[in-house]
C-alpha cells in the first residue's frame, strides 16, 4: 500500500539564537520579583527555555535558569524546588508561565521572607534571545519520508517545531501534530504527539521518540 | 591549517551544515576584523583559527591590524590595566596621542567594508570617522569592565555608544550601553595542541618526563603562578584532603623569570609545598600545549581555585578532556560550570578541600560530573558555536528592533 500524501508538504526550517542582555539584574529574590514584573516575555521565555538546548546531554536534567539561582546564589532550597517543579508545559502562554513563577515566589515570601544578597558576581542578570529562522532542504510529503527527514535535522530544527511552535498560533500545539492533523488527517498520530511531555526529555530523546510514533504508524498503514 | 569539514567528527554534520546555512546569509557582505596585533594574546589567536574558516564557508572577511608607535601601545596598555582596575595615570596628551594614532590609520584600513568588527579599547576610536560610510559597526570588548576607571571609561563611552552594537564575554563585564549589548564567551579549539586527543603513549611519557605516578589520584591546576590563581590556597586544600586520600597535586603554569611577582608566587609555594614529594611544581615553556594536554588528560581531578578569573578558559579546557572540576564561582567560570552537574563550584579553600574529598572517594559521580562536563563544552564552548554566533551577530544588525526574525 502506498503512503497517503499529504496536502502541503512539511518544510523544516532551524532556529538558531544570540544572547542579548538586557539592562536588569536582581541581587536578591524581591529584586527578581520586580525585575520578573517588568522585563518582557521574550526574557521569561528566554530563562524558562534556554537550558532545553543548552543543557540538552546534561544528566539529570538542571532547572530553569530562576531556580538555579534561588538555589545556588540566594541558597533557598525550598523556593528553589518550587520553580524547578513548574510545570511549563501546562502553560500556553509566556504571560501564563510568567505569572506562575511571580505567584510561586509570592506565596513563597509570606511564610519565609529571604533578605539575602546573592554573593557579589553572582547577581542575576537577564537576558533575552535573537532567534533567526532558516529554511533547510529537507521536505516530507509523506510519513516515510517526514520519518527520514526527521532523522537528519539539527536539533535546533527540532527546537522550533516543538517548542517554538507551541507559543505561536495555533497555540499549544507543535508543528509536527498541526500538520499529522491538517495536511495528512491523522488526528490520532497527532495526538499521541501532542500527548508527549518535550520538557521532561532531551532533545534527542524526543526525536527518537517522535520517530518511533511516526514508524509505528507507517507499520499498521502498511498492514491495512 | 584546518577546514570547516574537520570539525564534523567534533560537533556532528548538522552543526556544519547550518554553520554553512547561515553563512549563504551573509553572501554579499563584506567584514574586516580590526584589532591592535596579529601575533600573541587571545583575539589574535582567536581570529587566526577564524578568519580562514570563515573564508571556507564563503565569507567576505579580512583582519587588518591598527599601527602605533611605542608610545601609543604603552598608552592602551594602560588603557588596558585601567579598564580591568588597576590605577594608572592618565594625561591629557595620552588621550590626544591615542586619538591621533587611531587617526593616522585610518586611510591604511578597509573601512568601507559593510561591517566593521573592532576588538577592544586600541582601535575603537575608528567609529569617530563613520559618518563618512553608511556601514554597520560592532566593538567586541574581550576585557572584564565591572572595575573599571572612571575617567578612562567616560573618555571611551562616547566612542563606544556610536557603535550600532557590543559583544561582550559574560554578562558581569557589560557596562549600561544605550546600544545592543550581545553575550558572545570566547571558544576553545579542539583541534589545537592544547586540546586535541592524545595517544596514552604520549601521556605516560609526559608523566614519567616529571616523575609522576600514573597509578596513583592526579589533583592538578594549570596557571601561571599568580596571586590571583591561588597556588598557596590549592596547596593548602590538597593537604587537608591528604590526610584521606593518596592522591598527588601537580602545579603547573608557565615560567617566572621575567616577571618578579611570578617569582616572589612560586617562592611562596615552594615553601608551602615543603618537602611533599607528592607536590609536582612544574614551570614549562610558553610552548608546552602537549605537556599541559597530557597533564590534564592524566588528571583524577583538575582544580581552578582562582580569586579573580577573566572568562578562565582553563575550566573549559578541563572540562573537554572530560575531567571533572572543581573551580571558584568568578568571572566567567559560573558560566562555564552548572553546580553539580557538569562540575563543581566553590568560595572557599574548605569548600574546595571538601569537594576534592568527594570526587576522589566517588568515581562515579566524578566521571559523570566529566561526561557532562564535555557535553557543556561541546555545545557551549567550541570555535563552532563561536563562529555561529559571530556569524549571527553580522546579520542581527539589520534587525536592531527584533528577536525573532525569519529568513
Amino acid at each position: 500500500m502506498e503512503l497517503k500524501m499529504a496536502s502541503a508538504p512539511f518544510r523544516f526550517v532551524t532556529q538558531i539564537s544570540i544572547t542579548q542582555i538586557t539592562h536588569w539584574k536582581a541581587k536578591n529574590i524581591h529584586e527578581l520579583l520586580s525585575c520578573l514584573k517588568e522585563v518582557p516575555g521574550s526574557v521569561i521565555y528566554h530563562h524558562t527555555h534556554r537550558f532545553l538546548k543548552q543543557h540538552q546531554f546534561l544528566s539529570p536534567e538542571p532547572p530553569n535558569d530562576f531556580a538555579y539561582w534561588v538555589d545556588t546564589a540566594l541558597q533557598d532550597e525550598k523556593l528553589a524546588e518550587k520553580l524547578f517543579a513548574i510545570d511549563t508545559i501546562r502553560f500556553p502562554t509566556i504571560r501564563d508561565i510568567r505569572e506562575k513563577i511571580i505567584q510561586t515566589i509570592e506565596n513563597h515570601l509570606i511564610s519565609y521572607n529571604n533578605y539575602h544578597d546573592a554573593p557579589e558576581g553572582d547577581e542575576f542578570y537577564f537576558k533575552q534571545s535573537i532567534s533567526f529562522v532558516l529554511p533547510t532542504p529537507y521536505e516530507a510529503w509523506n510519513l516515510s519520508e517526514f520519518a527520514k527527514a526527521l532523522k537528519k535535522v539539527s536539533i535546533n530544527s527540532l527546537y522550533h517545531h516543538i517548542f517554538e511552535a507551541r507559543i505561536r498560533p495555533p497555540l499549544g500545539i507543535n508543528d509536527f501534530s498541526n500538520w499529522f492533523e491538517t495536511a495528512l488527517g491523522e488526528t490520532k498520530l497527532a495526538k499521541d504527539v501532542a500527548k508527549m511531555d518535550p520538557y521532561t526529555h532531551t532533545l534527542e530523546g524526543l526525536r527518537q521518540q517522535v520517530i518511533h510514533l511516526v514508524e509505528r504508524r507507517i507499520q499498521e498503514m502498511m498492514r491495512v | 591549517m584546518f577546514n570547516l569539514d574537520d570539525y564534523i567528527s567534533i560537533v556532528g554534520e548538522n552543526e556544519i551544515s547550518e554553520l554553512r546555512l547561515i553563512s549563504e546569509k551573509l553572501r554579499g557582505k563584506s567584514i574586516v576584523n580590526i584589532n591592535s596585533t596579529s601575533i600573541g594574546g587571545g583575539v589574535a589567536e582567536i581570529l587566526n583559527r577564524m578568519v580562514p574558516l570563515l573564508k571556507d564557508m564563503g565569507v567576505n572577511v579580512r583582519w587588518e591590524c591598527i599601527k602605533g608607535g611605542e608610545k601609543f601601545f604603552i598608552i592602551t596598555k594602560k588603557f588596558h590595566n585601567a579598564l580591568h582596575g588597576k590605577k594608572e595615570q592618565l594625561s591629557k596628551e595620552d588621550f590626544e596621542l591615542y586619538l591621533d594614532t587611531v587617526r593616522d590609520n585610518v586611510l591604511s584600513l578597509s573601512l568601507d567594508a559593510d561591517i566593521l568588527f573592532i576588538h577592544d579599547p586600541q582601535p575603537a576610536a575608528l567609529v569617530l570617522e563613520r559618518n563618512k560610510y553608511k556601514n554597520r559597526w560592532i566593538w567586541r570588548c574581550h576585557i572584564d569592565l565591572s572595575q573599571r576607571d572612571e575617567n578612562l571609561w567616560n573618555f571611551l563611552k562616547p566612542m563606544i555608544e556610536q557603535y550600532d552594537a557590543s559583544v561582550f564575554s559574560a554578562p558581569s563585564f557589560t557596562q549600561g550601553l544605550l546600544h545592543r549589548q550581545m553575550l558572545i564567551p570566547p571558544s576553545i579549539d579542539p583541534l589545537s595542541d592544547k586540546n586535541k586527543e592524545l595517544p596514552r603513549q604520549t601521556i605516560d611519557e609526559v608523566l614519567s618526563r616529571f616523575k609522576i605516578d600514573a597509578e596513583r589520584p592526579i589533583v592538578t591546576q594549570i596557571s601561571r603562578f599568580d596571586y590571583l590563581k591561588d597556588p598557596v590556597g590549592v596547596i593548602e586544600a590538597y593537604k587537608l584532603v591528604k590526610q584521606y586520600v593518596n592522591c598527588q597535586l601537580v602545579l603547573a603554569g608557565g615560567s617566572a623569570d621575567d616577571d618578579p611577582e611570578g617569582v616572589k608566587v612560586l617562592a611562596e609555594v615552594r615553601q608551602k609545598a615543603g618537602e611533599d614529594p607528592d607536590i609536582h611544581i612544574l614551570c614549562l615553556p610558553p610552548t608546552s600545549h602537549i605537556e599541559i594536554n597530557a597533564l590534564q588528560r592524566a588528571s583524577t581531578v583538575i582544580l581552578q581555585k582562582s580569586l579573580k578569573e577573566g572568562f578562565g578558559l582553563t575550566v573549559s579546557e578541563a572540562l573537554w578532556k572530560g575531567k571533572p572540576v572543581i573551580a571558584s564561582s568568578v568571572g566567567g567560570i559560573p558560566l562555564q560550570i552548572t553546580h553539580k552537574y557538569s562540575g563543581i563550584l566553590t568560595h572557599s579553600i574548605e569548600g574546595t578541600a571538601h569537594w576534592l574529598k568527594q570526587l576522589l572517594q566517588n568515581p562515579e559521580y566524578a566521571k559523570k560530573l566529566g561526561d557532562n562536563g564535555r557535553e557543556q563544552v561541546r555545545n557551549n564552548f567550541l570555535l563552532t558555536r563561536h563562529l555561529r554566533e559571530y556569524m549571527l551577530l553580522f546579520l542581527s544588525l539589520d534587525h536592531p528592533n527584533e528577536t525573532l526574525i525569519y529568513f
